[in-house]
């Protein structure tokens, strides 16, 4: 079973997510000028600064040619995962509900943070429990989430006290309404090995995905 | 044709750069501001100055959290 990321000129977060993606599945390196996905059985969208987050963050890269096939892939059911970067890309190209404004004190931000599970009917989340508490690095300046978007499309929440970028009902992650697209702002690929972080939670997140994508 | 594209938060959406800016010119002395909002401005050469509004819609502005507006520059 595959899992294709993809990259973009300023990603960089590629190389952690292709690694997480190791533990659980085959990954599959995906340029974002070519739209052939390569037989891939999900896909993760990463995190960095496709097109040095030029105009608005993600603005510009959902236009790159391998998106055209991502939006055919999610719209078949595919599961797609976006992180931080891969959540603005997912956004302003519809495949999410929302959009990702500057953070409330407009700074750039790094810090661990304490999700909470609120459903465990999406493929990302299946390996969870609901009210699970996933500690997973957070970094960003552009990670307030607004819009509207309906109860059961918001998979992950920062807990009490970890929402710093002032995101609209402390929502950290949301599902399309058919739940096989996902976006974050946290890293799951960044807390995949105890040793690095002390936290593997990330990991549950690339093994639900796993899970379903096996057809 | 020339043409300016103010872009601009929505009302009743977070601006904490507008914010920002509406707290600092107190400090500096400048009394009796309010309502202080942060966008962006593009200039473009257009042939067909018909487009303008699609190319706000799918690329310029994000519709969903920005106002836009169209300019001619003579």
């Amino acid at each position: 079973m595959k899992l294709g990321v993809i990259t973009w000129p300023g990603t960089c977060d590629d190389a952690d997510a292709r690694l997480a993606v190791s533990k659980v599945a085959e990954p599959v390196a995906l340029w974002h000028g070519d739209s052939d996905l390569q037989g891939v059985d999900g896909i993760v969208v990463p995190g960095g600064f496709s097109y040095g987050d030029y105009l608005r963050a993600g603005a510009i890269a959902r236009f790159s040619p391998v998106m055209e096939s991502v939006i055919a892939f999610a719209n078949a059911g595919g599961p797609v995962l976006g992180i931080c970067n891969g959540f603005q890309i997912l956004c302003e190209a519809g495949l999410l509900p929302g959009a990702l404004l500057p953070n409330k004190d407009l700074r750039f931000v790094c810090r661990q943070v304490d999700l909470e599970v609120q459903t465990v009917s999406t493929p990302f989340t299946s390996t969870c429990e609901v009210g699970q508490r996933l500690s997973i690095p957070a970094k960003h300046t552009t990670g307030c989430f607004f819009g509207e978007v309906a109860d059961e499309q918001i998979v992950l929440r920062y807990a009490e006290g970890h929402n710093f970028n002032g995101s609209q009902d402390d929502i950290a992650g949301v599902t399309n309404a058919q739940g096989n697209v996902m976006g974050l702002m946290p890293h799951p690929e960044h807390a995949v090995d105890v040793l690095i972080g002390g936290s593997a939670d990330g990991l549950k997140l690339f093994e639900g995905m796993a899970r379903v994508a096996v057809v | 044709m020339r043409a300016r594209v103010l872009i601009r938060p929505k009302a009743g959406i977070l601006d904490p750069q507008g914010v920002a800016v509406e707290r600092a010119l107190p400090a500096l002395g400048f009394a009796g501001v309010a309502h202080v909002h942060v966008g962006r401005l593009v200039e473009l050469d257009v042939e067909d100055e018909a487009q303008l509004d699609d190319m706000c819609r799918k690329l310029l502005a994000n519709p969903l959290i920005e106002d836009y507006e169209i300019q001619a520059v003579s």
